[in-house]
């Protein structure tokens, strides 16, 4: 019901919208709770478990009955708090786990199965028959629980991720983050003030207080005027900050749009932000607490500060014919509002026997509401006092439990809060987040007076430790009215009383956790699912373990409170995973080739974030093998060309550059002439290969390390850390400059041929033998040149600065077309290097020694490196290893598969028989037949004999020949051409 | 979470790599025997509260720093730089 | 009592006045024959074996907090057996067969939901290694199928088929793998052990172990002293501190662990689905929750809880892959101190100390462990002898380097497991 002269809504501005398929009219400013109020609809929502019908309960964002789905389709967001939900044109919101409708809804039958359906029912029933769990009874149980539902669409609401920094930090703008966030402004300080609300004034906007002789929401109006012209304040209404994490970082959600369906073009929907801030002031204020007795959840019952809000900040009442109940002072300021208001006040029940009488409506003192009737919606409640029950007809009952602190905040870091007796809640322990200081009602300060001068207080203290000088403020005048609680948590009686309204948790399921012995706070939460609904507690926890100390004859400090965790509200994975859609989940990296590759259709394969071409089809090949069979001939009989930028290079400079490498790898480098290069092993220092590749000196003092493509970054990290912590006595230094230069292959027999007409000054084999590195001048470009072979060919790799990698590869490539030659992809590069039993990091993977590769005598006896002492340990040196061997069909059936186990040839293929693996498979054109390397026990001593790999997942069982792991020119003539 | 570079101030601890317990700076004689290498390389003290541990400006300076810092409340204690510990 | 859907039906008709406690809350004794340090999943589903197996019931389980309150209480509820290396994969494949016996034995509902487990692959590379792990499954007697593309697509449709930064290759399914109800686990194995004669102390923290002579007497504790024949450490996430007092130093270093669930929603994810690529892992409860996780934080801590780094890649794995859960809310976050070992996989094991016992090191893995580890230190501790399937996880395996059983291939850096 719409109340004429209250609110601080637009009446001039009409605002339609649509809930289940009903359009309403709402006005600019309000919420779809308020507007649906004010339209008389009280249902909203049905709970998780029982699927009871329910009202709103609250006027925040920690409502718990109230939860709708806004939008359709790929836009659809499940479980909205109608309570945040502004109304705008066009909003369509639908209500939740309900069919087939909300006033109708089917499994309200569980409703009257909850005498079965207790706490911890599920625990004790539905073993038998085995298997009906997963076939019946747990499909069942999913289908009713859950609230709304995705729409299974990838989400095209697009959010940002943003960062922030601040001095202070306020959070909150109720009375005291107001004040905290004017004091610190003025002094200079780096200010962010954020409110979860829409609009900001907290408590202010909710209630008629008057603060410094002005009504509070006009008092807020001028403090953000003038925070709004400094600059060196930002303002962030419809800002929840979510999270306290460690040196002063804060998750926040920032709900940009979700109060209209205009999306001006690129603009997020939410904007995650992260926060640091050098101080930060609490100030979140308090959440009110229902109060237990029977039926306790019928629609129209409601949190007495929620009816205060929605009377003064929405000019709404929930009823027309209102009762109050509670155990504070407060409940006689609902009355006294309402009255104002016109609304008539049935009865005020205050739980305390000394509560203030009222000339202008009735008191009931020290008596409680014990119940209440109607369908749908509250139509009575019945009263208790010592003389006995009384019906006492009303649409909406106000009720209030007293106030909790949002001390949620200083829990995050792992602070436990510290119980208040004079106001019967849980406040913030000191320092409970570095940095952090609460203040105002989050602090158990109640009064407006107080929340204003804690304000004060804490900004300055922030400013005290940021050096910052505050200017002298004296609070403005505000209500400073004593709180005086009496506890009131659960009201004796019969049926049942309920605390964790959306999920159905009641009293007697608190007290039968705690029959059951489930005594610890811990156990009665998990137990009974209390505090693990969308408000995570909000509503609920501080009455639970109040009755759960009075079950176990404990008192509230002593049964403690179970842990608040971030985020303080719900924020979505969309926001917090913000940019990492498709494409944008990692960086990717480009070769100076790619282009060139993907103008002549190569299909992509990633190479760590390296997208590198698979194979270069040719006209009339249709499939990837025959791509593949021609490029490994090309190699073997002409040339090919491959970009190789992708591996990794490390530039070493330095008068113990030498000395360095000697201590890193397992072999010498400081022995090693100028001019020349030399494949490296290296290890990590449990003994186990670390990583590949050839390092090239090209001067006395400098050389270049290439490494894997996968290892770049890994073997970058561990040389700095060699050299910066534990041989800081030589003189040496890394850059990586793997993207600095661009490098090709080019193997085959007419390899030279082919670069000799791109060198300056053409080499032979005297100038440029196996192995030979330096400089050249590539078409009058300053290059470097490496003799070096990955294919088993007589190849080269040349080098030139990146920004003229993409020309030379397209002069490459044209020159090697002309040849008869071509380009190549990874399908052959592998092929080529499997041919020759060359190692990729499908051998070296992470769990194989040098030994076991076959490498063990590339251990260098003269000299200490890193891994080498335990590379030494007995158990990587004895029999029964598995080491590195080539395998090749000999039976009926030809085929390899990498992944495939090997045994014996008799032996039951089961794991007590395995014996080794195999790691790389391809079929080799060169050879005529599948080849592949693996893992065998005592593999090399082994050549000769057969073996049985099978993939059981595959169907496949072949006969090997165990061989030497190099199956292609074993003798090695062909590199030296 | 925020680290102290000795060079580049405060930072994200985005930019940081992590690596583990400061021991590693400790490397025994490649004949020093099983025990200690064992130590060396596998056994942890792993305190619940400071700890001196290893993390690389990797997104800023490069500089391998020695952090001390709080496991049971992520306070940190300080830094300095790996190559000026002496060990 | 015996639990059963009659009980419950009994109990719904006369006003659930019948319940009684699930287990006793007894003052510890002077003496026991055995001491359980942890109660834990691990440490409660011990002293459930030893009683059950071994016929053992003089024991009782100390636990600092209140029990399951440890790891077991706060993971993302995975129970599995992918392992594919030796040591690990038949110890897994027995912890699973168990697992499909719980509720019957217990007499309690785990929930164990075997809803099938898939792990994505997103090159050649990957398929050969999950090719590896899925025929070490079969051969071990477990179950594996390897997806295509297509057979993955008409399994979940839902995920980024598109343009998705890792194409997907396939899949790797686990059709035994699925879920549980993780604090029941701990709750059942607590009741069978209760009442077959364990006593189970809350409240009562270890601030000692007495050795005489290189033999274990007993413990020092908040509760006063209590002599042992053996003692049995099991208290994962505080592994290092429990040795300390035994004068040992483990290969341990304490890591978080964050994990995530959801608001509820109505459901729309039926298997688990793990993404290498993004160490991102998710299934939905029968609460409606998506409960997900990703890689550590990568840092020493005892805290409990993450920073934002950590969750902001775990969301974003979750955004790139399931591009419709990016409109579900988190709800919760928090986190579990992991034992990280130097190669991944845990320790279960016999101490240079007569009578005293040592299992820890479960990394990220413990939860489906629970029934695998209990059952196999229960024999270790009752005959002094390696379960058949738990003879791998040796504490000598890093010194000497036989037999170490590193999944990841990361090697000793106990942060990369």
């Amino acid at each position: 019901m719409r109340v004429a002269g209250k609110g601080l809504i637009d009446r001039t501005e009409t605002v339609p919208f649509v809930f289940d398929g009903v359009g309403y009219e709402g006005f600019r400013g309000d919420t779809l709770a308020s507007a649906l109020l004010a339209n008389g609809i009280r249902l909203m929502g049905r709970s998780f478990k029982y699927h009871r019908p329910r009202g709103v309960l609250t006027a925040g964002s920690e409502e718990p009955n109230a939860l709708v789905t806004v939008g359709t389709g790929a836009r659809q967001d499940p479980n909205v708090r109608a309570t945040m939900q502004e109304i705008y044109p066009g909003l369509d919101a639908r209500s939740q786990n309900r069919w087939p409708s909300l006033s109708f809804d089917l499994m309200g039958v569980n409703d009257l199965a909850a005498p079965f359906l207790g706490a911890g029912f599920y625990y004790k029933t539905f073993m038998w028959p085995k298997s009906f769990w997963e076939k019946v009874y747990e499909p069942v149980i999913r289908r009713a629980a859950g609230l709304g539902a995705l729409s299974g669409e990838d989400n095209a609401d697009k959010c940002e991720s943003a960062y922030a920094f601040c001095d202070l930090l306020v959070i909150g703008a109720g009375p005291a983050g107001l004040m905290a966030a004017l004091v610190a402004a003025r002094a200079g300080a780096d200010v962010i003030l954020a409110d979860e609300n829409a609009r900001m004034g907290g408590r202010l906007l909710a209630e008629t207080y008057e603060v410094d002789g002005k009504p509070g929401h006009a008092w807020v109006d001028e403090v953000l005027t003038e925070l709004r012209s400094m600059e060196n304040v930002r303002l962030m209404a419809r800002t929840t900050v979510a999270g306290a994490y460690d040196q002063g970082t804060y998750a926040a959600l920032e709900r940009v749009l979700h109060h209209t369906d205009h999306r001006p073009h690129g603009a997020p929907l939410e904007t995650y932000w992260r926060i640091v801030a050098k101080r930060s002031v609490l100030a979140a204020g308090a959440l009110e607490r229902p109060v237990a007795f029977r039926d306790n959840d019928r629609p129209g019952i409601m949190i007495a500060g929620a009816v205060r809000a929605y009377l003064n900040r929405w000019g709404v009442s929930p009823g027309r014919n209102v009762t109050i109940f509670g155990n504070t002072n407060d409940i006689h300021r609902t009355a006294r509002d309402l009255l104002d208001a016109g609304v008539h006040v049935a009865a005020v029940i205050d739980s305390r026997h000394d509560a203030p009488l009222s000339d202008d409506y009735e008191v009931i003192r020290g008596a409680q509401v014990s119940g209440s009737a109607g369908r749908k919606g509250l139509e009575s409640i019945t009263v208790r006092r010592a003389s006995g029950e009384q019906s006492i007809q009303t649409d909406c009952l106000a009720m209030t439990g007293g106030w909790n602190p949002s001390v949620h905040l200083t829990c995050h870091m792992n602070a436990r809060p510290a119980w208040q007796r004079d106001i019967e809640a849980f406040v913030p322990t000191p320092g409970a987040v570095p940095g952090m200081a609460a203040a105002g009602a989050c602090n158990g300060a109640f009064s407006t007076a107080a929340c204003l001068r804690e304000g004060i207080a804490a900004a300055e203290a922030c400013l005290t430790d940021l050096d910052l000088k505050a200017l002298k403020t004296t609070a403005p005048l505000a209500e400073d009215a004593p709180y005086q609680i009496s506890p009131l948590w659960a009201v004796p009686g019969k049926g049942r009383a309920w605390l964790d309204f959306q999920n159905d948790v009641t009293v007697k399921d608190v007290k039968q956790a705690a029959t059951e012995n489930f005594r610890s706070v811990e156990h009665m939460k998990r137990y009974t699912t209390q505090g693990m609904a969308t408000d995570q507690g909000k509503n609920s926890n501080v009455a639970a373990l109040a009755i759960l100390a009075d079950a176990t004859g404990r008192g509230i400090p002593e049964t403690g409170t179970t842990t608040f965790r971030p985020p303080y509200s719900p924020m979505a994975i969309a926001a917090l995973g913000a940019g990492a859609e498709g494409a944008g989940f990692k960086p990717e990296r480009f070769t100076t080739s790619h282009k060139a590759t993907a103008a002549r259709k190569a299909p992509v394969i990633e190479a760590g974030l390296w997208y590198r071409p698979s194979y270069i089809p040719r006209e009339g090949e249709t499939t990837w093998r025959q791509s593949c069979d021609r490029e490994v001939n090309m190699v073997r009989q002409v040339v090919g060309v491959v970009d190789v930028s992708t591996l990794g290079k490390i530039d070493i400079q330095g008068a113990d550059a030498g000395a360095f490498l000697d201590f890193v790898y397992t072999n010498m480098f400081s022995t090693l002439k100028v001019g020349r290069a030399r494949y490296g092993l290296m290890l990590r220092e449990d003994g186990f290969v670390m990583d590949d590749g050839t390092t090239a000196r090209l001067d006395e003092t400098h050389y270049l390390m290439t490494t894997t493509t996968a290892g770049a970054g890994d073997v970058m990290k561990h040389l700095e850390f060699v050299h910066q912590g534990l041989r800081q006595d030589l003189d040496v230094s890394f850059t990586s400059v793997t993207e600095q230069w661009a490098q090709f292959a080019v193997a085959g027999p007419k390899s030279r041929e082919l670069l000799n007409g791109v060198l300056d000054t053409p080499i032979d084999d005297e100038s440029w033998p196996f192995m030979a590195c330096g400089s050249v001048s590539v078409l009058g470009v300053q290059g470097r040149l490496f003799r070096i072979s990955f294919s088993g060919e007589h190849a080269y790799e040349i080098a030139v600065p990146a920004r003229y990698g993409a020309s030379l590869f397209d002069i490459l490539a044209e020159r090697a077309e002309a040849l008869g030659g071509g380009l190549y992809g990874m399908e052959a590069l592998n092929v080529l290097r499997i041919e020759k039993g060359f190692i990729t990091h499908a051998e070296i993977h992470g769990r194989t020694t040098a030994y076991d590769i076959g490498m063990g005598r590339m251990v260098s006896q003269k000299k200490d490196c890193i891994g080498k002492t335990m590379s030494q340990r007995p158990g990587l040196e004895e029999p029964g290893r598995e080491r590195l061997v080539g395998l090749k069909p000999i039976g009926e059936s030809r085929e390899l598969l990498a992944g495939a186990h090997l045994y014996k040839e008799e032996a039951e293929p089961v794991r007590v028989n395995n014996q080794g693996y195999l790691t790389s498979v391809c079929y080799s054109p060169t050879l005529g037949t599948m080849l592949g390397l693996g893992f065998l026990a005592d593999g090399p001593e082994r050549y000769g004999e057969v073996v049985k790999m099978v993939d059981h997942l595959r169907g496949v069982t072949t006969l090997c020949e165990v061989v030497n792991p190099v199956f292609f020119d074993p003798e090695g003539g062909r590199v030296r051409g | 979470m925020r680290i102290t570079c000795p060079h580049c101030g405060e930072r994200d601890r985005r930019e940081f790599y992590y690596r583990g317990a400061a021991v590693d700076l400790d490397r025994p004689a490649p004949d020093a025997g099983e025990a200690a290498w064992d130590d060396f390389v596998y056994l942890r003290d792993n305190p619940a509260g400071p700890t001196r541990e290893l993390w690389l400006h990797e997104g800023g300076c490069g500089a391998w720093v020695v952090v001390t810092r709080d496991t049971s409340s992520h306070e940190m204690l300080g830094s300095q730089l790996a190559s000026e510990v002496s060990t | 009592m015996r639990f059963s859907g009659l009980k419950v039906l009994k109990e719904g008709l006369t006003g659930n006045k019948g319940w009684t406690p699930h287990w006793r809350d007894p003052e510890p004794k002077a003496e026991y024959d055995i001491v359980i340090i942890g109660g834990g999943g691990h440490g409660l589903s011990t002293a459930y074996y030893l009683a059950k197996e071994h016929g053992l019931t003089n024991i009782a389980v100390l636990e600092k907090g209140y029990i399951g309150g440890g790891n077991v209480g706060r993971n993302t509820t995975i129970v599995r057996a992918n392992y594919f290396l030796q040591g690990n994969s038949e110890f897994y494949s027995h912890s699973l067969k168990l697992w499909e016996g719980l509720e019957a034995d217990l007499n309690y509902n785990v929930m164990h939901s075997q809803r099938g487990i898939i792990n994505l692959f997103h090159s050649d590379a990957q398929r050969d290694a999950a090719a590896r792990r899925g025929n070490m499954m079969i051969s071990q007697g477990d179950d594996a199928i390897l997806l295509s593309r297509d057979q993955l697509r008409d399994m979940l449709p839902y995920l980024n088929f598109g343009d998705l930064r890792f194409p997907l290759y396939g899949g790797l399914y686990h059709p035994r793998g699925g879920t549980a109800r993780h604090d029941a686990v701990a709750w059942g194995y607590a009741r069978g052990a209760d009442q077959r004669g364990v006593d189970l102390i809350q409240n009562c923290e270890v601030t000692g172990i007495d050795i005489e002579n290189g033999a274990v007497r007993g413990v020092q504790t908040t509760r006063g002293t209590i002599r042992a024949k053996k003692v049995a450490m099991v208290a994962a996430g505080r592994s290092g501190q429990v040795a300390a007092m035994a004068g040992m130093r483990l290969p341990v270093e304490s890591h978080v662990l964050q994990a995530f669930v959801t608001e509820g929603l109505k459901p729309c994810i039926d298997n688990v689905v793990t993404f290498g690529m993004g160490h991102f892992y998710i299934s939905q409860s029968d609460k409606g929750g998506l409960v997900f996780g990703g890689d550590l934080d990568f840092y020493a801590s005892y805290a409990a809880r993450g920073n934002l780094p950590t969750v902001e890649s775990v969301m974003e794995a979750g955004v790139a892959l399931m591009p419709m859960i990016g409109k579900a809310r988190v709800l919760r976050s928090w986190g579990g101190i992991m034992d990280m070992s130097p190669d991944g996989s845990p320790i279960i094991d016999k101490t240079d100390i007569d009578g005293l016992y040592l299992n820890c090191g479960w990394n990220y893995g413990g939860f489906k462990a629970v029934p695998g580890s209990g059952n196999v230190f229960a024999h270790l501790i009752a005959t002094d002898r390696y379960h058949e399937n738990a003879t791998g996880f040796r504490l000598d395996r890093f010194r000497t380097g036989r037999g170490i059983i590193d999944e990841e291939g990361k090697g000793s850096q106990h942060n990369l497991h």
